[in-house]
Protein backbone atom coordinates (compact mmCIF):
# COMPACT_ATOMS: atom_id res chain seq x y z
CA UNK A 1 0.00 0.00 0.00
CA UNK A 2 1.30 3.69 -0.84
CA UNK A 3 1.13 6.42 1.92
CA UNK A 4 -1.83 7.84 -0.14
CA UNK A 5 -3.82 4.19 0.39
CA UNK A 6 -2.65 4.42 3.48
CA UNK A 7 -3.86 7.56 4.57
CA UNK A 8 -7.30 6.41 3.31
CA UNK A 9 -6.96 3.28 5.34
CA UNK A 10 -6.10 5.19 8.30
CA UNK A 11 -9.89 7.24 7.94
CA UNK A 12 -11.20 3.81 9.02
CA UNK A 13 -10.63 4.13 12.13
CA UNK A 14 -11.83 8.19 12.15
CA UNK A 15 -15.22 6.52 10.59
CA UNK A 16 -15.71 3.98 12.70
CA UNK A 17 -15.49 6.07 16.23
CA UNK A 18 -17.64 8.47 14.91
CA UNK A 19 -20.17 5.96 14.03
CA UNK A 20 -19.55 4.37 17.87
CA UNK A 21 -20.35 8.22 18.94
CA UNK A 22 -23.42 8.03 16.67
CA UNK A 23 -24.32 4.70 18.10
CA UNK A 24 -23.75 5.90 22.05
CA UNK A 25 -25.13 9.26 21.34
CA UNK A 26 -27.62 9.05 24.66
CA UNK A 27 -23.94 9.29 26.45
CA UNK A 28 -22.45 11.75 24.39
CA UNK A 29 -25.24 13.95 25.25
CA UNK A 30 -24.47 12.78 29.18
CA UNK A 31 -20.37 14.01 28.26
CA UNK A 32 -21.51 17.19 27.06
CA UNK A 33 -23.93 18.05 30.11
CA UNK A 34 -20.83 16.80 32.87
CA UNK A 35 -18.55 19.22 31.03
CA UNK A 36 -20.87 22.22 30.52
CA UNK A 37 -21.96 21.78 34.04
CA UNK A 38 -18.07 21.38 35.13
CA UNK A 39 -17.08 24.39 33.50
CA UNK A 40 -20.19 26.40 34.41
CA UNK A 41 -18.99 25.43 38.09
CA UNK A 42 -15.70 26.59 38.26
CA UNK A 43 -16.88 29.41 35.97
CA UNK A 44 -19.12 30.62 39.12
CA UNK A 45 -15.74 30.15 41.66
CA UNK A 46 -14.51 33.40 39.74
CA UNK A 47 -17.75 34.93 39.62
CA UNK A 48 -17.99 34.76 43.53
CA UNK A 49 -14.35 36.53 43.64
CA UNK A 50 -15.80 39.32 41.56
CA UNK A 51 -12.83 39.64 39.26
CA UNK A 52 -13.88 38.92 35.54
CA UNK A 53 -10.10 38.18 34.80
CA UNK A 54 -10.59 35.26 37.73
CA UNK A 55 -13.07 33.93 35.22
CA UNK A 56 -11.68 34.06 32.53
CA UNK A 57 -8.60 32.35 34.00
CA UNK A 58 -10.49 29.82 35.24
CA UNK A 59 -12.42 28.73 32.37
CA UNK A 60 -9.45 28.97 29.85
CA UNK A 61 -7.97 26.60 32.36
CA UNK A 62 -11.19 24.32 32.48
CA UNK A 63 -11.56 24.33 28.22
CA UNK A 64 -7.98 23.87 27.76
CA UNK A 65 -7.68 20.49 30.34
CA UNK A 66 -10.78 19.55 28.67
CA UNK A 67 -9.68 19.44 25.19
CA UNK A 68 -5.84 17.88 26.26
CA UNK A 69 -7.46 15.08 28.17
CA UNK A 70 -10.04 14.43 25.68
CA UNK A 71 -7.40 13.88 23.34
CA UNK A 72 -4.84 11.82 25.94
CA UNK A 73 -7.82 9.86 26.68
CA UNK A 74 -9.47 9.10 23.16
CA UNK A 75 -5.67 7.96 22.37
CA UNK A 76 -5.06 5.96 25.39
CA UNK A 77 -8.55 4.17 25.67
CA UNK A 78 -8.37 3.41 21.71
CA UNK A 79 -6.51 -0.03 22.68
CA UNK A 80 -8.80 -0.79 25.73
CA UNK A 81 -11.98 -0.40 23.61
CA UNK A 82 -11.17 -2.81 21.07
CA UNK A 83 -10.20 -5.44 23.65
CA UNK A 84 -13.31 -5.11 25.24
CA UNK A 85 -15.24 -5.29 21.54
CA UNK A 86 -12.58 -8.27 21.21
CA UNK A 87 -12.20 -6.60 18.00
CA UNK A 88 -7.89 -6.07 18.67
CA UNK A 89 -6.43 -9.13 16.83
CA UNK A 90 -8.76 -8.20 13.87
CA UNK A 91 -7.20 -4.48 13.71
CA UNK A 92 -4.01 -5.88 14.21
CA UNK A 93 -4.21 -8.11 11.58
CA UNK A 94 -5.12 -5.82 9.01
CA UNK A 95 -2.37 -4.62 6.44
CA UNK A 96 -1.87 -1.25 8.03
CA UNK A 97 1.02 -0.32 9.66
CA UNK A 98 0.63 0.98 13.35
CA UNK A 99 1.67 3.99 12.79
CA UNK A 100 -1.02 5.01 10.43
CA UNK A 101 -4.03 3.33 12.93
CA UNK A 102 -2.39 5.36 15.56
CA UNK A 103 -2.46 8.41 12.86
CA UNK A 104 -6.34 7.71 12.27
CA UNK A 105 -7.37 7.29 15.92
CA UNK A 106 -5.11 10.92 16.95
CA UNK A 107 -7.59 12.56 14.11
CA UNK A 108 -10.44 11.40 15.04
CA UNK A 109 -9.08 12.20 19.16
CA UNK A 110 -8.56 16.10 18.08
CA UNK A 111 -11.65 16.28 15.89
CA UNK A 112 -13.76 15.10 18.52
CA UNK A 113 -11.86 17.33 21.17
CA UNK A 114 -12.46 20.26 18.94
CA UNK A 115 -16.26 19.94 18.37
CA UNK A 116 -16.51 18.87 22.50
CA UNK A 117 -14.58 21.79 23.58
CA UNK A 118 -15.89 23.98 20.87
CA UNK A 119 -19.68 23.41 22.47
CA UNK A 120 -18.62 24.35 25.85
CA UNK A 121 -17.02 27.45 24.59
CA UNK A 122 -19.70 28.81 23.20
CA UNK A 123 -21.70 28.03 26.37
CA UNK A 124 -19.54 29.42 28.54
CA UNK A 125 -18.96 32.92 26.44
CA UNK A 126 -22.66 33.16 26.23
CA UNK A 127 -23.25 32.19 30.34
CA UNK A 128 -20.54 34.80 31.70
CA UNK A 129 -20.71 37.14 29.24
CA UNK A 130 -17.04 36.91 28.33
CA UNK A 131 -15.03 38.63 25.61
CA UNK A 132 -11.93 38.07 24.28
CA UNK A 133 -11.18 41.84 22.77
CA UNK A 134 -7.80 41.93 24.65
CA UNK A 135 -7.01 38.24 23.37
CA UNK A 136 -4.36 37.20 20.82
CA UNK A 137 -6.53 34.53 19.40
CA UNK A 138 -3.71 33.42 16.86
CA UNK A 139 -1.31 32.84 19.49
CA UNK A 140 -3.86 31.17 21.53
CA UNK A 141 -4.81 28.78 18.67
CA UNK A 142 -1.16 28.02 17.74
CA UNK A 143 -0.04 27.06 21.42
CA UNK A 144 -2.88 24.42 21.53
CA UNK A 145 -2.24 23.50 17.89
CA UNK A 146 1.49 22.68 19.29
CA UNK A 147 0.41 21.43 22.55
CA UNK A 148 -1.87 18.49 20.68
CA UNK A 149 1.27 17.22 20.03
CA UNK A 150 2.87 16.51 23.39
CA UNK A 151 -0.65 15.18 24.43
CA UNK A 152 -0.78 12.49 21.86
CA UNK A 153 2.86 11.66 22.47
CA UNK A 154 1.59 11.39 26.07
CA UNK A 155 -2.06 9.20 24.93
CA UNK A 156 0.24 6.85 22.56
CA UNK A 157 2.64 6.26 25.45
CA UNK A 158 -0.17 5.69 28.03
CA UNK A 159 -2.14 3.27 24.94
CA UNK A 160 1.01 1.16 25.90
CA UNK A 161 -0.65 0.44 29.34
CA UNK A 162 -3.54 -1.44 27.95
CA UNK A 163 -1.45 -3.42 25.38
CA UNK A 164 0.75 -5.08 28.30
CA UNK A 165 -1.76 -5.14 31.30
CA UNK A 166 -5.68 -4.59 30.00
CA UNK A 167 -7.30 -3.94 33.15
CA UNK A 168 -4.12 -2.19 35.08
CA UNK A 169 -3.54 -0.20 31.70
CA UNK A 170 -6.45 1.45 31.83
CA UNK A 171 -5.90 2.19 35.74
CA UNK A 172 -2.72 3.42 35.36
CA UNK A 173 -3.98 5.96 32.24
CA UNK A 174 -6.76 7.47 34.51
CA UNK A 175 -3.98 7.79 37.38
CA UNK A 176 -1.57 9.13 34.87
CA UNK A 177 -4.04 12.26 33.97
CA UNK A 178 -5.28 12.94 37.45
CA UNK A 179 -1.64 13.82 38.34
CA UNK A 180 -0.80 15.68 34.92
CA UNK A 181 -3.66 17.92 36.15
CA UNK A 182 -3.03 18.08 39.80
CA UNK A 183 0.35 19.76 38.98
CA UNK A 184 -0.26 21.78 35.64
CA UNK A 185 -2.00 24.56 37.05
CA UNK A 186 -4.89 24.02 35.12
CA UNK A 187 -7.15 25.96 37.91
CA UNK A 188 -4.58 27.44 40.29
CA UNK A 189 -0.97 29.28 39.65
CA UNK A 190 1.50 26.01 40.01
CA UNK A 191 2.97 28.31 43.21
CA UNK A 192 0.91 27.21 44.97
CA UNK A 193 2.05 23.51 45.54
CA UNK A 194 4.03 22.29 47.96
CA UNK A 195 7.52 22.55 47.09
CA UNK A 196 8.17 18.92 46.47
CA UNK A 197 5.24 18.54 43.90
CA UNK A 198 6.16 20.89 41.68
CA UNK A 199 9.31 19.70 39.78
CA UNK A 200 6.54 17.15 38.18
CA UNK A 201 4.53 20.89 37.10
CA UNK A 202 8.20 21.20 35.07
CA UNK A 203 7.31 17.77 33.18
CA UNK A 204 4.19 18.53 32.65
CA UNK A 205 3.42 19.60 28.88
CA UNK A 206 0.32 21.21 30.17
CA UNK A 207 2.07 23.58 32.52
CA UNK A 208 3.62 25.16 29.34
CA UNK A 209 0.28 25.30 27.33
CA UNK A 210 -2.11 26.53 30.00
CA UNK A 211 0.61 29.40 31.02
CA UNK A 212 0.79 30.61 27.17
CA UNK A 213 -2.14 30.45 26.67
CA UNK A 214 -3.01 32.60 29.64
CA UNK A 215 -0.57 34.91 28.95
CA UNK A 216 -2.46 34.88 24.69
CA UNK A 217 -5.65 35.45 25.70
CA UNK A 218 -5.82 37.38 29.26
CA UNK A 219 -2.69 39.28 28.00
CA UNK A 220 -2.58 39.44 24.71
CA UNK A 221 1.28 38.34 23.77
CA UNK A 222 2.04 37.80 20.42
CA UNK A 223 3.79 34.53 19.19
CA UNK A 224 6.62 36.77 18.34
CA UNK A 225 7.21 37.25 22.46
CA UNK A 226 6.19 33.45 23.21
CA UNK A 227 8.31 32.13 20.30
CA UNK A 228 10.90 30.15 22.55
CA UNK A 229 8.18 28.44 24.63
CA UNK A 230 6.76 27.77 21.71
CA UNK A 231 9.44 26.24 19.86
CA UNK A 232 10.50 23.85 23.05
CA UNK A 233 7.06 22.89 23.10
CA UNK A 234 6.94 22.19 19.98
CA UNK A 235 9.98 20.17 20.10
CA UNK A 236 9.35 17.97 22.84
CA UNK A 237 5.83 17.15 21.05
CA UNK A 238 7.72 16.38 17.90
CA UNK A 239 9.99 13.89 19.51
CA UNK A 240 7.73 12.66 21.99
CA UNK A 241 5.42 11.28 19.09
CA UNK A 242 8.03 8.72 17.50
CA UNK A 243 9.19 7.99 20.64
CA UNK A 244 6.07 6.60 21.92
CA UNK A 245 5.13 4.74 18.62
CA UNK A 246 8.93 3.31 19.06
CA UNK A 247 7.84 2.27 22.36
CA UNK A 248 3.90 0.96 21.63
CA UNK A 249 5.61 -1.35 18.59
CA UNK A 250 8.59 -2.76 21.42
CA UNK A 251 5.32 -3.37 23.34
CA UNK A 252 3.02 -4.78 20.77
CA UNK A 253 5.57 -7.37 20.37
CA UNK A 254 6.50 -8.31 24.00
CA UNK A 255 2.52 -8.59 23.98
CA UNK A 256 2.78 -10.87 20.85
CA UNK A 257 5.20 -12.85 22.79
CA UNK A 258 3.89 -13.61 25.77
CA UNK A 259 0.27 -13.83 23.94
CA UNK A 260 -1.26 -10.89 25.62
CA UNK A 261 -3.49 -9.45 22.28
CA UNK A 262 -6.49 -11.38 23.00
CA UNK A 263 -9.92 -10.14 23.83
CA UNK A 264 -10.25 -9.94 26.99
CA UNK A 265 -13.80 -8.40 29.45
CA UNK B 1 -2.60 -27.32 -6.65
CA UNK B 2 1.38 -27.38 -6.73
CA UNK B 3 2.42 -23.99 -5.66
CA UNK B 4 2.57 -24.19 -1.73
CA UNK B 5 0.86 -20.95 -0.36
CA UNK B 6 1.58 -22.09 3.25
CA UNK B 7 4.38 -23.67 4.99
CA UNK B 8 5.09 -23.80 8.66
CA UNK B 9 8.95 -25.18 9.91
CA UNK B 10 9.69 -26.36 13.01
CA UNK B 11 6.98 -24.27 14.96
CA UNK B 12 7.06 -24.36 18.81
CA UNK B 13 5.33 -22.25 21.79
CA UNK B 14 5.46 -22.35 24.83
CA UNK B 15 3.42 -20.21 27.55
CA UNK B 16 4.68 -19.57 31.05
CA UNK B 17 2.40 -21.01 34.02
CA UNK B 18 2.42 -21.15 37.73
CA UNK B 19 2.60 -24.23 38.80
CA UNK B 20 -0.05 -23.92 41.85
CA UNK B 21 -2.33 -24.15 39.09
CA UNK B 22 -4.55 -21.26 40.69
CA UNK B 23 -3.07 -18.53 37.45
CA UNK B 24 -2.57 -16.17 40.25
CA UNK B 25 0.49 -14.76 40.33
CA UNK B 26 2.38 -15.70 42.92
CA UNK B 27 5.94 -14.83 43.35
CA UNK B 28 6.80 -17.84 45.81
CA UNK B 29 5.72 -20.25 43.50
CA UNK B 30 7.71 -20.97 40.74
CA UNK B 31 6.81 -20.84 37.21
CA UNK B 32 6.42 -24.44 34.74
CA UNK B 33 6.60 -24.08 31.19
CA UNK B 34 3.63 -25.43 29.15
CA UNK B 35 3.98 -26.57 25.68
CA UNK B 36 1.41 -25.20 22.93
CA UNK B 37 2.92 -26.39 20.42
CA UNK B 38 6.06 -28.72 19.85
CA UNK B 39 7.98 -29.21 16.58
CA UNK B 40 5.24 -28.62 14.07
CA UNK B 41 6.23 -28.44 10.44
CA UNK B 42 3.58 -28.74 7.43
CA UNK B 43 2.81 -26.90 4.15
CA UNK B 44 -0.53 -26.18 2.08
CA UNK B 45 -0.70 -25.98 -0.82
CA UNK B 46 -2.47 -23.66 -3.20
CA UNK B 47 -6.70 -24.40 -3.34
CA UNK B 48 -6.01 -27.16 -0.57
CA UNK B 49 -7.86 -27.55 2.65
CA UNK B 50 -6.17 -28.59 5.14
CA UNK B 51 -8.26 -29.55 8.40
CA UNK B 52 -6.96 -29.69 11.85
CA UNK B 53 -8.61 -31.31 14.46
CA UNK B 54 -7.75 -31.89 17.88
CA UNK B 55 -9.94 -31.06 21.30
CA UNK B 56 -9.95 -28.10 23.47
CA UNK B 57 -6.21 -26.76 24.12
CA UNK B 58 -4.66 -28.81 22.40
CA UNK B 59 -2.73 -26.26 20.48
CA UNK B 60 -5.29 -25.08 17.30
CA UNK B 61 -5.57 -21.39 17.55
CA UNK B 62 -2.13 -20.89 19.15
CA UNK B 63 -0.89 -21.91 15.64
CA UNK B 64 -3.70 -19.88 13.83
CA UNK B 65 -2.51 -16.89 15.90
CA UNK B 66 1.25 -17.53 15.13
CA UNK B 67 0.27 -17.82 11.22
CA UNK B 68 -1.26 -14.74 11.31
CA UNK B 69 1.43 -13.18 13.03
CA UNK B 70 -0.59 -12.02 16.65
CA UNK B 71 1.54 -14.55 18.49
CA UNK B 72 5.37 -14.48 17.99
CA UNK B 73 6.81 -18.67 18.24
CA UNK B 74 9.44 -19.55 20.49
CA UNK B 75 11.09 -21.49 17.50
CA UNK B 76 10.35 -21.91 13.82
CA UNK B 77 9.01 -19.99 11.29
CA UNK B 78 5.65 -19.39 8.88
CA UNK B 79 5.82 -18.12 5.34
CA UNK B 80 3.07 -17.42 3.18
CA UNK B 81 3.94 -17.57 -0.74
CA UNK B 82 7.72 -17.30 0.11
CA UNK B 83 7.40 -14.51 2.51
CA UNK B 84 7.87 -14.80 6.28
CA UNK B 85 5.48 -13.84 8.31
CA UNK B 86 6.96 -11.70 10.70
CA UNK B 87 9.47 -10.07 8.20
CA UNK B 88 6.68 -9.00 5.90
CA UNK B 89 4.00 -8.74 7.74
CA UNK B 90 2.13 -6.06 6.29
CA UNK B 91 2.46 -7.60 2.74
CA UNK B 92 1.84 -10.97 4.39
CA UNK B 93 -1.35 -9.78 6.00
CA UNK B 94 -2.69 -8.63 2.64
CA UNK B 95 -3.26 -12.02 1.30
CA UNK B 96 -5.01 -13.26 4.55
CA UNK B 97 -7.93 -13.68 6.71
CA UNK B 98 -9.31 -15.16 9.41
CA UNK B 99 -12.12 -16.17 10.89
CA UNK B 100 -12.00 -17.41 15.12
CA UNK B 101 -14.68 -18.87 17.20
CA UNK B 102 -15.68 -15.35 18.66
CA UNK B 103 -17.21 -13.52 15.81
CA UNK B 104 -15.69 -10.35 17.64
CA UNK B 105 -17.38 -7.09 16.62
CA UNK B 106 -18.35 -3.26 17.56
CA UNK B 107 -21.56 -4.64 18.80
CA UNK B 108 -23.61 -1.48 18.78
CA UNK B 109 -22.31 -0.93 15.29
CA UNK B 110 -24.21 -1.98 12.49
CA UNK B 111 -22.97 -4.74 10.44
CA UNK B 112 -22.52 -2.69 7.93
CA UNK B 113 -20.41 -0.32 9.86
CA UNK B 114 -18.22 -3.10 10.74
CA UNK B 115 -17.57 -4.44 7.29
CA UNK B 116 -17.06 -1.32 6.41
CA UNK B 117 -14.88 -0.22 9.06
CA UNK B 118 -12.65 -3.49 7.78
CA UNK B 119 -12.93 -3.04 4.95
CA UNK B 120 -11.34 0.27 4.68
CA UNK B 121 -8.41 -0.97 6.69
CA UNK B 122 -8.09 -3.18 3.55
CA UNK B 123 -8.35 -0.46 1.17
CA UNK B 124 -11.46 -1.19 -0.01
CA UNK B 125 -14.01 1.59 -1.30
CA UNK B 126 -17.04 1.80 0.43
CA UNK B 127 -18.88 0.84 -2.97
CA UNK B 128 -16.40 -2.37 -3.62
CA UNK B 129 -17.51 -3.77 0.22
CA UNK B 130 -20.83 -2.95 -0.16
CA UNK B 131 -21.22 -4.90 -3.28
CA UNK B 132 -18.89 -7.71 -2.28
CA UNK B 133 -21.23 -8.24 0.78
CA UNK B 134 -24.20 -8.25 -0.47
CA UNK B 135 -23.04 -11.09 -2.83
CA UNK B 136 -21.47 -13.16 0.35
CA UNK B 137 -24.61 -12.25 2.22
CA UNK B 138 -26.69 -14.08 -0.60
CA UNK B 139 -24.51 -17.40 -0.37
CA UNK B 140 -24.65 -17.50 3.23
CA UNK B 141 -28.23 -17.17 3.30
CA UNK B 142 -28.17 -14.43 5.22
CA UNK B 143 -31.14 -11.11 4.85
CA UNK B 144 -29.60 -8.17 3.03
CA UNK B 145 -32.27 -6.26 5.37
CA UNK B 146 -30.28 -7.16 8.39
CA UNK B 147 -27.32 -5.16 7.27
CA UNK B 148 -28.19 -2.29 8.77
CA UNK B 149 -28.81 -3.68 11.82
CA UNK B 150 -26.58 -3.37 15.22
CA UNK B 151 -24.31 -6.60 15.62
CA UNK B 152 -25.62 -6.96 19.19
CA UNK B 153 -29.61 -7.69 17.72
CA UNK B 154 -28.19 -10.76 15.38
CA UNK B 155 -28.17 -14.25 16.65
CA UNK B 156 -25.09 -16.29 17.37
CA UNK B 157 -25.51 -18.07 14.04
CA UNK B 158 -25.88 -14.38 12.26
CA UNK B 159 -22.83 -13.01 14.30
CA UNK B 160 -20.59 -16.09 12.50
CA UNK B 161 -21.74 -15.38 8.97
CA UNK B 162 -20.95 -11.97 9.43
CA UNK B 163 -17.73 -12.97 10.92
CA UNK B 164 -17.21 -15.31 7.74
CA UNK B 165 -18.51 -12.45 4.91
CA UNK B 166 -15.41 -9.86 6.77
CA UNK B 167 -12.93 -12.61 6.15
CA UNK B 168 -14.27 -13.68 2.76
CA UNK B 169 -15.00 -10.29 1.26
CA UNK B 170 -11.04 -9.13 1.45
CA UNK B 171 -10.79 -11.81 -0.89
CA UNK B 172 -7.37 -13.11 0.75
CA UNK B 173 -5.54 -16.27 -0.92
CA UNK B 174 -4.89 -18.03 2.18
CA UNK B 175 -8.25 -17.80 4.77
CA UNK B 176 -7.58 -19.37 8.07
CA UNK B 177 -10.91 -21.10 9.64
CA UNK B 178 -10.77 -21.65 13.61
CA UNK B 179 -13.69 -23.59 14.43
CA UNK B 180 -15.86 -21.20 12.51
CA UNK B 181 -19.41 -23.29 12.67
CA UNK B 182 -19.02 -24.04 16.55
CA UNK B 183 -22.56 -23.26 18.02
CA UNK B 184 -23.91 -22.81 15.02
CA UNK B 185 -27.64 -24.51 13.83
CA UNK B 186 -27.72 -27.23 11.18
CA UNK B 187 -28.86 -25.17 8.87
CA UNK B 188 -26.30 -22.14 9.50
CA UNK B 189 -23.84 -25.04 9.51
CA UNK B 190 -24.40 -26.32 6.45
CA UNK B 191 -24.92 -22.64 5.00
CA UNK B 192 -21.25 -22.16 6.03
CA UNK B 193 -19.48 -25.31 5.21
CA UNK B 194 -21.10 -25.09 1.56
CA UNK B 195 -19.51 -21.21 1.50
CA UNK B 196 -16.28 -22.78 2.00
CA UNK B 197 -16.40 -25.22 -0.80
CA UNK B 198 -17.98 -22.95 -3.46
CA UNK B 199 -15.19 -20.44 -2.46
CA UNK B 200 -12.25 -22.91 -2.75
CA UNK B 201 -14.11 -23.49 -5.80
CA UNK B 202 -14.21 -20.25 -7.33
CA UNK B 203 -11.16 -18.62 -6.20
CA UNK B 204 -8.80 -21.45 -5.61
CA UNK B 205 -8.64 -20.11 -1.74
CA UNK B 206 -6.49 -21.81 0.13
CA UNK B 207 -7.71 -22.90 3.68
CA UNK B 208 -6.69 -24.10 7.15
CA UNK B 209 -9.28 -25.57 8.85
CA UNK B 210 -9.09 -25.83 12.74
CA UNK B 211 -12.09 -27.45 13.97
CA UNK B 212 -13.40 -29.59 16.89
CA UNK B 213 -16.06 -31.65 14.15
CA UNK B 214 -15.34 -34.69 12.92
CA UNK B 215 -18.03 -34.93 10.15
CA UNK B 216 -16.65 -31.73 8.96
CA UNK B 217 -13.38 -32.03 8.42
CA UNK B 218 -14.17 -35.74 6.69
CA UNK B 219 -16.28 -33.89 4.33
CA UNK B 220 -14.41 -30.67 2.79
CA UNK B 221 -10.93 -31.60 3.85
CA UNK B 222 -8.25 -32.66 1.37
CA UNK B 223 -5.58 -33.62 4.37
CA UNK B 224 -6.18 -33.42 7.55
CA UNK B 225 -4.21 -33.38 10.51
CA UNK B 226 -4.41 -34.45 14.00
CA UNK B 227 -3.11 -32.78 17.13
CA UNK B 228 -2.71 -33.75 20.42
CA UNK B 229 -1.20 -31.61 22.99
CA UNK B 230 0.52 -29.30 20.45
CA UNK B 231 1.75 -32.29 18.35
CA UNK B 232 0.40 -33.76 15.27
CA UNK B 233 0.07 -37.47 15.49
CA UNK B 234 -0.94 -38.38 11.75
CA UNK B 235 -1.50 -36.13 8.56
CA UNK B 236 -3.23 -38.08 5.40
CA UNK B 237 -6.32 -37.54 3.72
CA UNK B 238 -9.47 -38.59 5.35
CA UNK B 239 -9.33 -42.17 3.55
CA UNK B 240 -6.05 -42.91 4.18
CA UNK B 241 -6.53 -42.12 7.90
CA UNK B 242 -9.42 -44.13 7.98
CA UNK B 243 -7.81 -47.10 6.70
CA UNK B 244 -5.52 -46.91 9.38
CA UNK B 245 -8.01 -47.89 11.99
CA UNK B 246 -9.13 -51.87 11.66
CA UNK B 247 -12.14 -53.55 12.78
CA UNK B 248 -14.48 -51.40 12.45
CA UNK B 249 -17.21 -51.06 10.43
CA UNK B 250 -17.96 -48.23 8.71
CA UNK B 251 -14.80 -46.06 10.16
CA UNK B 252 -15.65 -42.35 11.02
CA UNK B 253 -13.08 -40.30 11.45
CA UNK B 254 -13.80 -40.30 15.48
CA UNK B 255 -12.40 -43.94 14.86
CA UNK B 256 -9.35 -42.52 13.57
CA UNK B 257 -8.92 -40.16 16.35
CA UNK B 258 -9.44 -43.00 18.96
CA UNK B 259 -7.19 -45.18 17.44
CA UNK B 260 -4.46 -42.72 16.86
CA UNK B 261 -4.39 -41.32 20.24
CA UNK B 262 -5.66 -43.70 22.51
CA UNK B 263 -8.32 -41.59 23.78
CA UNK B 264 -11.89 -40.98 23.34
CA UNK B 265 -12.71 -37.98 21.57
CA UNK B 266 -16.36 -37.16 23.53
CA UNK B 267 -14.10 -37.04 26.51
CA UNK B 268 -11.21 -35.22 24.84
CA UNK B 269 -13.41 -32.09 23.55
CA UNK B 270 -15.75 -32.17 27.01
Amino acid sequence: MDIASEVRASYAFVARNFNLVKRYLSWEVVFIVFTLVNVLTIGFIGVATGDKRMVLYLVIGALVWRFLSVIFHEVSESIQWERWEGTIEYTFMAPIRRTMMLFGTVIYAVLYGIINTGITLIVALLFFDLTLSGANILTGLLVLIISSFSFIGLGILAAILPLMSTERGSQAAHIIQAIVLLVSGVYYPISVLPEWIRPLSVLSPATYTLRMMRDALLNGRSIGEMWFDILILGIVGFALIPLAIFFFNLAERHAKKLGKLKRSG
Amino acid sequence: MNEVVLECKNLTKAFNTHSNGSGIRNFFVRKKKMFALKNISFSVRKGEIFGIVGPNGSGKSTLVRIIVNLLIPDSGYCMVKGMDVQKNEIEVRRLMNRVSVEASFFKKLSVMENLLYIGRLYNMKSDETRKRVEEIMKKLVFPVTYLEESVENLSRGMQQKVAVARAFMTQPELLLLDEPTTGLDPVSKRHVQEFIVYVRKRFETTILLCSHDMAEVEKICDRVAIIMKGEFVKVDTPERLKILVRGVENTTMEDVFIQLTGREWEQEVN
